[in-house]
Formats: C-alpha cells, sequence, structure tokens
C-alpha cells in the first residue's frame, strides 16, 4: 500500500463544523478497514486537535497519512502561537474562556489526551508564527 | 444493561435511534466536559449529560459511543439530533437529574468506568 493523504481546513472559531474533519478521519480509516483501537485513538487526537484549531488558533490545517507502518495526524495553525508549552502540557491548565467551558471543553485535558493516544507526539510553537503538532499511531499486525 | 431497560428505569424519551434499543451496555458515564470523556471513556458504554450541543455528538461519535442520555429533561435542537441520527447513535431524554439518573443505573447493577485503569 502507498502512502495516502489528506488535509482538511480548519476555521478559527466555527463551532458549527467543528469535528467534521476528524469525523471524515474516522470515515476514512474505517474504509480502509483498520482495527477499531486505532481507529479510536486516531479519531480522539484528531478531534482534540480540532477543537483547538477552532478553539485557540487563527485557523489552521489536519491532514492525515498513512504509510505501511503508521498514521500521522498533524495539526497546524496560523498562531498565536503557545507561550509556555510545558504549562500548556499541564492536565487542567486551560486559558479557554467561560463560553467554550460551558460547551464542555477547555478542561484543560486537550494536549495531555492527544499525547495519551500517540506513539510519539511532537509539539512545536513559536509565538506569533504558530503551532505544530504531530502524532504518530504505530501500527501493529492485524490493524 | 440493554437501553430499553435503561429507558424504561429512566422513564426517558427515545429521541432517534429506535432500532439500537436492543444493544447492551456495559458502562456509564457522567460528565458535561468532554474531553473528560474522550480520555476516559471504553467502547460499550453509555453518557448521560447535560450537555445538548453537536460537540456531544461528536465527543461520543470519535469515542464509539453509541448512545447518550440527556438528563434533567434536557432536548437538543433538531440538528443536533440529525447528527446522531446519522452517526446511529441513539439519543434518550429523561427528566431525571444526572445525579439521581446515575444512582437510580447504579442500584440496577450497572457501573462506572475505574478512572484508574483507563
Amino acid at each position: 500500500m502507498g502512502n495516502i493523504s489528506y488535509e482538511f481546513p480548519v476555521a478559527k472559531d466555527d463551532f458549527e463544523r467543528a469535528g467534521e474533519a476528524s469525523s471524515k478521519i474516522k470515515k476514512i480509516l474505517r474504509q480502509l478497514g483498520m482495527d477499531s483501537g486505532i481507529i479510536r485513538r486516531v479519531a480522539i487526537g484528531a478531534y482534540e486537535a480540532e477543537m483547538n484549531l477552532v478553539i485557540h488558533s487563527l485557523g489552521g490545517v489536519i491532514s492525515i497519512t498513512i504509510d505501511p507502518e503508521s498514521i500521522i495526524i498533524t495539526a497546524e495553525d496560523n498562531g498565536p502561537g503557545i507561550e509556555d508549552i510545558e504549562l500548556a502540557m499541564k492536565e487542567g491548565y486551560s486559558t479557554a474562556p467561560d463560553r467554550i467551558r460551558e460547551m464542555g471543553f477547555g478542561a484543560g485535558m486537550g494536549l495531555p489526551n492527544m499525547k495519551k493516544c500517540s506513539d510519539d507526539f511532537i509539539i512545536e510553537s513559536v509565538v506569533g508564527k504558530g503551532t505544530k503538532i504531530v502524532m504518530k499511531m504505530m501500527l501493529k499486525d492485524g490493524d | 444493561m440493554k437501553i430499553k431497560d435503561i429507558r424504561d428505569v429512566l422513564q426517558a424519551e427515545v429521541l432517534c435511534g429506535e432500532d439500537l434499543l436492543e444493544n447492551e451496555i456495559l458502562y456509564a458515564f457522567g460528565s458535561d466536559l468532554m474531553s473528560d470523556v474522550l480520555a476516559f471513556v471504553k467502547t460499550g458504554t453509555i453518557l448521560l449529560t447535560g450537555l445538548v450541543n453537536s460537540q456531544v455528538i461528536r465527543t461520543a461519535e470519535m469515542a464509539d459511543i453509541n448512545a447518550i442520555i440527556f438528563v434533567r429533561g434536557k432536548v437538543p435542537d433538531k440538528d443536533v439530533i440529525d447528527l446522531a441520527r446519522e452517526s446511529s447513535i441513539i439519543i434518550l431524554t429523561t427528566k431525571y437529574t444526572l445525579f439521581t439518573a446515575s444512582g437510580i443505573l447504579y442500584s440496577c447493577g450497572l457501573r462506572g468506568i475505574e478512572a484508574s485503569k483507563v
């Protein structure tokens, strides 16, 4: 199987469509007949990343690359960037305003959840430029 | 516990997904925090929540939850119900509060997820 790649733009504050990209990603993996356990991990990681783009970023792109060994989800945004990544990674830490909390998000679990879903998790951020998150989920025999 | 039995003990109304009433539920999880749902929930779980926006349905879809109970008599908008229908999720609504609904289900033998094991 060759590499498969898809990209989904995600708009800032578009709560109406938030989750659509992750839903499409989940359907793609289902169509490929992947194991439900890995599909779930990818879907949850992608959805947390997508919600972060909607809530915190100025907009960005979620992409998925599937190769014979792994599934890679990348979330890249156009800013504003994270000042203190270590603090942002802390469970329970959130900068989300009340209106986001009222929607059930902003509990400070997004980034830790993404890390938990991944075999390999990379976050890079430059204030004023943007944030890039790469989640790699390794495929095992049977996935 | 079958979803139809959960419906009966909570005197709940089914808003969509009637075809799933015979499905077996292994665990229940009550929360209005969707990130906690994503972090803790296992498959075979029914979600009890007081949030009625489309993100609840998306969260359920991502976490392989196919049954949701809205508590405190909450009923979501039609587009939220439509999204649940598209995602093959059964939605029920009960007049009981989150605490009371959870207590009733617990007394019927349904158990929660052990947060330490997930």
